[in-house]
């Protein structure tokens, strides 16, 4: 099927048109939180089954880089909104600045994430053999409160595996969807510099914009189940 | 055994009769629906067979009247199969409290079978014939399935889990038992046969054990060997609630519900001991997941349930006949 | 030769979509739906014939209790891999993906679907993920059963699992997307007048579909992602040594795979409620009430899951919950069937050989709907759980069922994909040899299952081998009778008598365009003025309708 302009040739009109990719980036997103569901199941049931190791596992993560994250990702939502707003509004210039705001906050956030793993790799946090929970303790505190929880689960080690499957599980299928993201602003800087977004046509942007605010709320999610229940320090 | 060509298998259990008669309702219903469809499409086929090329039907468009027959009539029909069914089912899952214990471990491929007196089989079963009997089981690896289509009952073996499965033979005779659950490579003989005896010639067929110490013997090593009689003492003064006749009594937890103690609670208890606490106690158990083999807690299992039965020995037990209404 | 056309022979339009362009790129490359939907055929007949081919081995071995020609290991990789290609690469896209993608967007008076990229996407992931798995095949197989339960599947099996798993993984995709693609498509690109209701059946049944696989398909895809990474990096989801619960492995699969059954029975029904009226040249009998009945197929289908565990040790309260649902999927389903019947009465019945699909269809979905309830109902289903019965109750749904209608639709509109008839006295033998050779080979392992044969068995005791037999002898008539079909159904591509644009005559807007279709679907934009399946105020079919029927709005309902 052809192109004519911005209007492709399977539909009749333009708004009809957006109608189309505007439903159906909202039906994959209902897929994405059947698909998210499924883990998010997995993780709360093995959550309620062994508290003590979940718990432990909580409170390895740095609250600070997690919380910093939140609030980087809060501000690509922010930023992406006004591109949309730019687009729509037909302020032209303003797309592609909002646009890289969006992905320059957006790798932000993945650096970020690729300082937390390097810390855990570190810290024998990843599961498999060389997985030990008590590897990474500093001091006193930390010791008790590892024992304490050794005595509730003596299978600590195992279970706190399962905890941290399920964070580079859920996490790293987050940061995948980032990636993607990234590469969709990518492309929509580019299309936006040439000027193709116009208060006519400005589908793409709506409908990424959509996409990286489902990805956003996937974090708003994740950041309390896995850094901040549990938490004591 | 059976000659001709059988189309139902045996009846040699107390569920046998009610999940046939069950099942001849649905078997009826089925035929007179097939039958009913079969002849209206003959009859429409035959009937309204196109005469002229050119012809058309008559424009009908629908009845609500009769779609609301339709839809309430089947739906009356189902909930008798839904209720029925389901009372079968409640009885099929609640265990009379008399019942005979054999303790089952599957494994890839076989059954361990163990009367409560110590005998040990592999692939086979004997019991006596009139008698409730309750098989305790668990699985050492993947999910298994214990299946006996002449007594109509059947239960999966998940591993990580007790699971119990009851019945009582109505028939002495052998019969088929079989692994329904897929579990790899010989799952197909994983199986073997039941043996339902008289209750005299199972008293004989148990008199010739080769003196294997009984489950809740070996049961009563243990807890000895994990220490877990400093805590436990029957006095009931100890650290952790005593344990005599605790099986099958209802106990208060700390969050105040009231839960009756089982094969899983028991289960529970040992391998995860925080999880529901006896009111008036402290968490203070260690768990014992990962310390254990299934065989150790099945013999825990069966030690504590046996500190129930002191007024009346579990060998005397065995010889009684059934009682109860079940 | 009964209700063709009155015309004399027609000739094959100079355009259309299948001479439009030539070469294998135009092919391959292609975002026309008629084109994406012939790719998919193709494969999914591959598929078909893989699953096929185990099938017919599986039936052989089984003649003797011992087992006649494999060891118990190649045994299990049979039905596994039988299982695998013949539910996720045959079932489940092969009348939305092939009949769907040609069909909605000319039974909507579109052009094409909302996506055609994302369609054409969606047949290279089907690609992708085939080729995973028939990795998985040649290298040493899969042995976990379709079901894939762990922890067999997850830490036991020696048997190709990741490759499998991944296969079954990508694919699902395929079918979320063209899920999304039908949803947005009958949403927002139907033709001017075509209001909802006067979408056809096969529409709405899509419809339905299109729910089930958005919303299900994901959840399987993290299952298998989960199972998958579990055995790959030895973590503990499912495992119960490592802290994990099989249990949760069943409930998540489950919450998928039950709602697939009907991702595979819904398209079917869709088929049928086209060929009755049509052949009966009469409107659809309460039409509103089989929308809904889809609708409620695909809503209350997603509820049921756990009746698959009735067994497995799940509360008393739970199993009572399932049943009670279970059983009433039951109602939406009688609805249809006696709506189907209703509307034969007083019809213009022909014996064509989409037809005799369509009621022989009726028949075996009534045995495997019937049989369904004793495996809902709780106090049957602790006996033939497990069993053969339920092989049996499942074929007759998704074999008996899903089949049927795929190959009625196929024979109904091969005059419209291929632009020519298939050869019709052939085409009526053949389906009578299938329904014969269906029943031989499933009606017994109902019995075979309540006698307490269990599945999945290389081996067993010889008092079930007189139903085993005759179960195989069924096999055999089976196989012929599907061979037939793919054989003159390709003849008739090239060879058959041109069919027309409107063969039977039928009422939808996919019979108003040229036989084959051009690639634009339609030269000008069709607008809808009619009522579905009416024959009566519609004089372009050429049929003789009574002057005194020819009122609008009589007997509404």
């Amino acid at each position: 099927m052809h192109r004519t302009g911005e209007l492709y040739g399977q539909f009749e009109t333009l708004e009809q048109q957006r109608e189309a990719s505007s439903l159906g980036m909202w039906v994959f997103l209902i897929t994405e939180v059947m698909f998210f569901g499924g883990v998010f199941l997995t993780y709360t049931i093995n959550r309620a089954i062994y508290p003590a190791a979940f718990g432990i596992g909580s409170n390895t993560l740095d609250l600070r880089l997690g919380g910093f994250n939140t609030a980087v990702l809060i501000a690509s939502s922010f930023t992406m909104a006004m591109a949309v707003w730019a687009s729509q509004t037909g302020k032209k210039k303003l797309i592609p600045l909002f646009l890289t705001l969006t992905l320059v906050l957006g790798s932000v956030f993945l650096g970020v994430k690729v300082v937390e793993y390097a810390q855990k790799f570190e810290h024998h946090l990843v599961p498999g053999r060389s997985f030990q929970i008590d590897a990474h303790i500093e001091n006193q505190a930390q010791k008790q409160e590892l024992e304490a929880a050794f005595a509730k689960d003596p299978d600590l080690n195992a279970h706190a595996q399962l905890y941290f499957s399920l964070y580079f599980g859920m996490t790293g299928l987050h940061a995948l969807h980032m990636l993607i993201g990234a590469g969709l602003l990518l492309w929509l800087i580019r299309e936006s510099l040439r000027g193709r977004f116009t208060p006519q046509y400005n589908t793409p942007v709506e409908v990424v914009g959509l996409y990286w605010h489902f990805v956003d709320i996937v974090w708003i999610y994740l950041f309390p189940l896995l850094y901040l229940i549990d938490r004591h320090k | 055994m059976q000659s001709g060509l059988p189309l139902f298998p045996e009846q040699a259990s107390n569920f046998a009769g009610s999940v046939d008669a069950l099942m001849f309702y649905l078997l009826i219903v089925s035929v007179f629906f097939s039958a009913l469809i079969t002849f209206l499409i003959g009859y429409c086929f035959l009937k309204f067979h196109r005469k002229k090329k050119d012809e058309i039907g008559v424009n009908i468009h629908g009845s609500t009247p009769l779609e609301i027959g339709w839809s309430v009539i089947p739906f009356i029909l189902v909930m008798v199969m839904f209720g029925w069914g389901a009372s079968v089912y409640i009885n099929y899952r609640h265990a009379p409290q008399d019942t005979l214990d054999i303790y089952v471990v599957a494994k890839q491929w076989m059954w361990k079978l163990q009367q409560p007196d110590g005998r040990r089989e592999i692939n086979e079963l004997h019991i006596p014939v009139n008698r409730n009997v309750k098989l305790i089981m668990a699985s050492e690896d993947v999910i298994h399935d214990f299946f006996v289509p002449a007594f109509r009952v059947k239960a999966d073996v998940v591993p990580g889990r007790t699971m119990t499965l009851w019945f009582r033979a109505t028939k002495p005779g052998r019969y088929h038992f079989f692994c329904s659950q897929y579990c790899g490579t010989n799952h197909a003989v994983m199986g073997g046969w039941v043996t339902v005896m008289e209750p005299a010639e199972y008293a004989a067929w148990l008199s010739g054990s080769s003196g294997e110490a009984n489950p809740a013997s070996a049961g009563e090593k243990l807890f000895a060997q994990f220490a877990c009689n400093t805590c436990h003492q029957s006095s009931g003064q100890g650290r952790g609630p005593s344990l005599v006749g605790m099986y099958g009594s209802a106990v208060k937890l700390t969050d105040g519900t009231t839960i009756t103690t089982d094969d899983a609670y028991i289960r529970e208890s040992i391998l995860n001991s925080k999880a529901k606490i006896v009111a008036g106690y402290q968490p203070l158990m260690p768990a014992f997941q990962g310390l254990m083999t299934e065989e150790q807690i099945l013999n825990l299992t069966a030690y504590i349930k046996s500190l129930k039965a002191q007024q009346a020995p579990p060998a005397m037990a065995i010889a009684a006949p059934a009682t109860g209404k079940r | 030769m009964s209700a063709t056309a009155t015309k004399p022979a027609a000739t094959l339009p100079a355009d259309h979509y299948l001479n439009a362009k030539y070469g294998l790129r135009s092919w391959l490359l292609t975002t026309d739906h008629k084109r994406i939907a012939l790719l998919y055929l193709g494969s999914v007949t591959v598929f078909f014939f893989i699953g096929g081919i185990f099938a017919v081995m599986i039936r052989v071995h089984l003649l003797t209790p011992q087992g006649y020609l494999v060891t118990a290991e190649t045994y299990n990789k049979l039905f596994t891999m039988h299982g695998v290609a013949m539910i996720f690469f045959f079932l489940i896209p092969s009348i939305p993906a092939v009949l769907g993608n040609f069909l909605i967007p000319l039974m909507i008076g579109a052009k094409d679907l909302a996506f055609p990229k994302l369609n054409l996407l969606s047949w290279y992931v089907y690609v992708v993920g085939g080729i995973f798995t028939l990795y998985s095949m040649i290298s040493g197989g899969l042995d976990t059963g379709w079901t894939l339960y762990a922890p067999l599947s997850t830490v036991y099996s020696n048997s190709a699992v990741a490759p499998a798993v991944i296969g079954i993984f990508i694919n699902g995709f395929s079918s979320i997307l063209t899920g999304l693609n039908f949803l947005v498509t009958i949403h927002t690109m139907r033709a001017p007048g075509l209001t909802w209701f006067r979408l056809p059946m096969f529409v709405w049944t899509h419809y339905a579909t299109s729910i089930i696989m958005i919303l299900g398909t994901p959840v399987i895809a993290i299952t298998l992602a989960l199972a998958g990474m579990e055995r790959l990096f030895h973590l503990g989801f499912f495992n119960p040594q490592m802290g994990g619960d099989p249990i949760l492995f069943q409930h998540l699969f489950w919450f998928y795979s039950h709602p697939a059954v009907y991702i595979m029975i819904l398209p079917s029904m869709g088929v049928v409620s086209e060929l009755i009226p049509t052949f009966a040249r009469k409107p659809l009998f309460g039409y509103r009430f089989v929308a809904a009945a889809s609708i409620a197929i695909a809503v209350i289908g997603f509820l049921v899951w756990a009746h698959h565990m009735f067994v497995a040790g799940q509360s008393v309260y739970a199993a009572l919950v399932f049943s009670f649902l279970s059983f009433l999927v039951a109602i939406p389903s009688a609805v249809k069937v006696f709506n189907w019947m209703a509307t034969l009465y007083k019809g213009s019945i022909s014996y064509d050989t989409p037809m005799l699909y369509a009621l022989g269809f009726i028949g075996l979905f009534v045995i495997g709907g019937l049989t369904g309830m004793f495996l809902a109902c709780l106090g049957v289903d602790i006996h033939v759980h497990d069993t053969y019965f339920v092989v049996a109750h499942f074929h007759y749904i998704m074999v008996g069922g899903a089949v049927m209608g795929y190959l009625g639709g196929l024979h109904f509109w091969w005059p419209k994909i291929s632009g020519r008839m298939y050869p019709e006295f052939l085409a009526r033998i053949s389906a009578i040899i299938l329904f014969a050779g269906f029943n031989l080979t499933f009606f017994p392992q109902f019995i075979l299952g309540y006698l307490g044969m269990p599945r999945r068995y290389h081996t067993y005791p010889p008092e079930f081998q007189v139903f085993n037999v005759m179960s195989t002898a069924g096999a055999s008539i089976l196989a012929v009778g599907y061979l037939l079909p793919m054989i003159y159904l390709t003849w008739a591509m090239r060879y058959g008598r041109v069919a027309g644009p409107n063969p039977w005559p039928a009422t939808g807007l996919e019979w108003q365009t040229a036989s084959p279709p051009p690639t634009e679907n339609f030269d000008t934009t069709p607008v809808v003025t009619w009522e579905p399946y009416d024959f009566v105020n519609r004089p372009d079919l050429g049929l003789a309708a009574p002057p005194e029927q020819r009122v609008p709005g009589d007997k509404d309902m």
